[in-house]
């Protein structure tokens, strides 16, 4: 059965876009809003396997989509979104990850270009998985880099850390870094240890412990 | 006691003074004359000089009777600016050196500033005044002093009194000749005006000038950032279409370039549209922009924030941009690691206070990133102040001012407990000594009824009846009239209050 999708977003070209992208990759579209009240009552209605949601929609055009994303999954808890925008704030990914019960993505609309990877980071989201944007990663590192203990990772150890955080397995981190997968292994140990946190096999738990320590990192006085 | 003697010391010193205003009187009767003969290179030292002597007196008001006068004089003309070919002109003449423009300048603000006239006036008049209020007091002394000399018997119990009366009255005395100061030498409406139009109009010029320059910059980033960016992806395009046909490989790898570079172009978009107003902003508000910006911070940054309502769009806008520019300060030149921003709310002022435990030393005088942050704020009539010992730690503070007009609920006052029952009781039972007891009775006694029945006056011995009606029906009156007046009292003294913008301070 293919995997039912509710997609949120005010430009009729895109969300055009999206429908066809998604419908293409198998998944069935069950509702295409444009506003916040309606994507809520869409979600809430229809309890979507995934639902893709732009940040800004009518009818305020300020964090619309964001809101009714959270309402919805305060609802139904660990309802799966990937929620986009034009920007990524560190602010919005701590506000989705806060429930810590998963299945969330946010990625920048750019990332639609890449059918391929979209679809990927929209399956591992239904899959109850996370996707973050690269950036957000990026910003969250470089913003934490000073601290300690993250300075006493080795170059290799922060790519598999930052494509970790993003959300990514193993198996997957190995193939864009050409690695061995055992070696991945061995790293990810030794992160886990430099760190401080328990290893896990399960994907979204490692990435929400990882992105919660590296908040909690900050967020000392 | 103290009080008194406090008081004549200070008499004596402002009498003194006024009297040595007799020399300063006889110098300026024999400038305005030579003035009037045409040497009016006299005029301004000696205008100089009076102001000297009357911002003297306008310190001791302040110091000694406690109720300070501002200068009230208009601003100075602003210093001459050369043409563009380098002459200096003065209505139709034109000159070398900005010397003669700028002497004529300062001749015609002197001469036509009404302070000037003021001040002559104040100073013609002040040995009288200040004789009367201060020195006579004196001369009464001295005569007690000199009684026993005297061969009538009353003289010596009428001088003790009226000098005892003089030192009791010293410090009314002093006060009075306080009012004097502030009459003549107080500013006008006038001249707080001409000087707040002054500070518009450069405030104006500047935020103008900064303007413009945002938007050349938007408009440079734009020029050599995405519209550079999607020329080169069409053509690229029209390349790709040339070759898809003989080698869709080559097309191909071409197609990834311009996926490439629009990504590109999109990152650029995203830094611009950061930069002239910031999404979070858009969408959250001042709170919630500045903890993302926090976020970003490479410092650590504690964020604490009391509004409750968001503030104008563009006050808004200057202290999240102020905020980042003194976050930066902070990381580049004061070395400092961690970082507290507490933005809050006083009465109508927007607060915010920038702590960091860098190392100090931040001169607004110097640092064009201040500069530029107060340039920002002064649109707004907000202000920006720094501490910053050497070693830290450097705390910024900025406040604008009715940033918060239009908010907060809280601030309609409900009226006082007592206030409310006066006004329930006033139209509950105000009818009753208006009516039944007051005007009935009253037509009654005219048109000469017998009957009596529930007006209670009727019942009084005859004397009393109509000073009774009188009295009931003004009671009814008073009772309606307090009803009707307390909360008209009441909301309007809250209401001026609070929606008065910015109220231009007039009776300094």
């Amino acid at each position: 059965m293919s995997p039912r999708v509710v997609i949120a977003e005010d430009l009729y070209l895109l969300r055009d876009g999206l429908v066809h992208l998604l419908q293409a990759h198998g998944f069935e579209v069950v509702a295409a809003v444009e506003s916040g009240p309606e994507l809520l009552k869409a979600l809430t209605d229809e309890r979507p396997d995934v639902a893709v949601v732009d940040v800004r929609l009518p009818p305020t055009f300020t964090d619309e989509g964001l809101q009714a994303a959270l309402a919805a999954r305060r609802a139904v808890p660990g309802l799966p979104v990937l929620v986009l925008s034009q920007h990524v704030e560190q602010l919005y990914a701590r506000e989705l990850l806060a429930d810590g019960s998963g299945a969330i993505g946010y990625l920048l609309k750019d990332r639609v270009f890449n059918a391929e990877q979209f679809v990927d980071a929209v399956r591992r989201v239904a899959a109850g998985g996370t996707a973050m944007d690269p950036e957000v990663i990026a910003k969250l590192l470089a913003s934490t880099a000073r601290h300690e203990p993250l300075g006493a990772l080795t170059p290799r150890e922060r790519e598999v850390l930052e494509l970790m955080a993003e959300g990514r397995s193993n198996a997957a981190v190995s193939q864009r870094l050409f690695l061995s997968e055992s070696a991945v292994g061995k790293h990810t140990a030794s992160i886990f240890g430099k760190l401080g946190l328990a290893p896990s096999d399960d994907d979204n738990r490692r990435v929400l412990a990882v992105l919660t320590y590296l908040n909690a990192a900050r967020s000392q006085p | 006691m103290r009080r008194h003697v406090v008081a004549i010391g200070q008499a004596l010193a402002l009498g003194l003074l006024a009297l040595t205003d007799i020399v300063l009187i006889a110098l300026s009767l024999v400038s305005a004359m030579l003035t009037a003969l045409g040497m009016i290179f006299v005029f301004p030292p000696l205008v100089g000089l009076i102001r000297r002597r009357t911002m003297l007196v306008r310190e001791l008001t302040g110091r000694w009777l406690g109720t300070p006068v501002a200068p009230s004089y208009l601003p100075p003309p602003p210093p001459p600016r050369p043409q563009p070919d380098g002459w200096y002109r003065y209505e139709r003449q034109l000159y070398k050196t900005p010397w003669w423009p700028e002497w004529n300048n300062r001749w015609k603000w002197l001469f036509t500033d009404p302070a000037t006239w003021r001040d002559g006036l104040w100073l013609f008049l002040n040995p009288v005044v200040a004789g009367t209020f201060l020195l006579l007091p004196f001369a009464v002394a001295g005569c007690f002093l000199a009684a026993p000399w005297y061969p009538n018997p009353v003289a010596t119990p009428a001088a003790a009194v009226a000098a005892l009366a003089a030192v009791i009255a010293m410090p009314w005395l002093l006060r009075g000749y306080g009012w004097w100061n502030h009459l003549l030498l107080s500013p006008t409406a006038r001249s707080v005006l001409a000087g707040r139009v002054q500070r518009l109009d450069r405030v104006r010029l500047e935020a103008a000038d900064s303007q413009a320059a945002e938007l050349r910059r938007i408009e440079r980033d734009l020029h050599d950032g995405a519209q550079a960016r999607l020329v080169a992806m069409g053509m690229t395009l029209g390349a790709v279409e040339e070759l898809m046909d003989r080698d869709p490989a080559a097309a191909k790898a071409l197609l990834a370039k311009v996926r490439e570079a629009s990504s590109t172009a999109l990152v650029e978009l995203r830094d611009l549209v950061r930069g002239i107003h910031p999404p979070v902003l858009a969408e959250r508000g001042l709170g919630d922009a500045v903890r993302a910006l926090a976020l970003d911070s490479p410092m650590k940054v504690k964020v604490t924030v009391d509004l409750k309502t968001r503030p104008d769009s563009p006050v808004e806008s200057a202290a999240y941009f102020s905020i980042s520019e003194l976050l930066t300060n902070a990381a580049r030149h004061g070395g400092a690691e961690r970082v507290w921003i507490d933005i809050s709310r006083q009465d109508r002022t927007l607060r915010v206070t920038v702590t960091d435990d860098g190392s100090g030393g931040a001169d607004p005088s110097r640092g064009s990133g201040l500069r530029g942050i107060e340039r920002r704020l002064a649109a707004f009539d907000g202000v920006l102040a720094i501490s910053s010992p050497p070693g830290g730690p450097t705390t910024a503070t900025i406040d604008l001012p009715d940033a918060l007009l239009w908010s907060e609920p809280e601030t309609k006052v409900p009226m006082p407990r007592w206030k409310a029952v006066v006004v329930g009781l006033g139209w509950s039972l105000g009818w009753l000594p208006l009516f039944p007891q007051g005007l009935v009775p009253m037509v009654v006694k005219i048109v000469g009824g017998e009957e009596s029945s529930w007006c209670l006056a009727l019942y009084l011995p005859e004397p009393w009846q109509w000073p009774m009606i009188v009295f009931n029906i003004l009671l009814g009156l008073g009772m309606y009239s307090v009803a009707l007046a307390l909360p008209i009292a009441h909301s309007r003294r809250h209401s001026v209050t609070e929606n008065t913008a910015r109220r231009l301070v007039l009776d300094r």
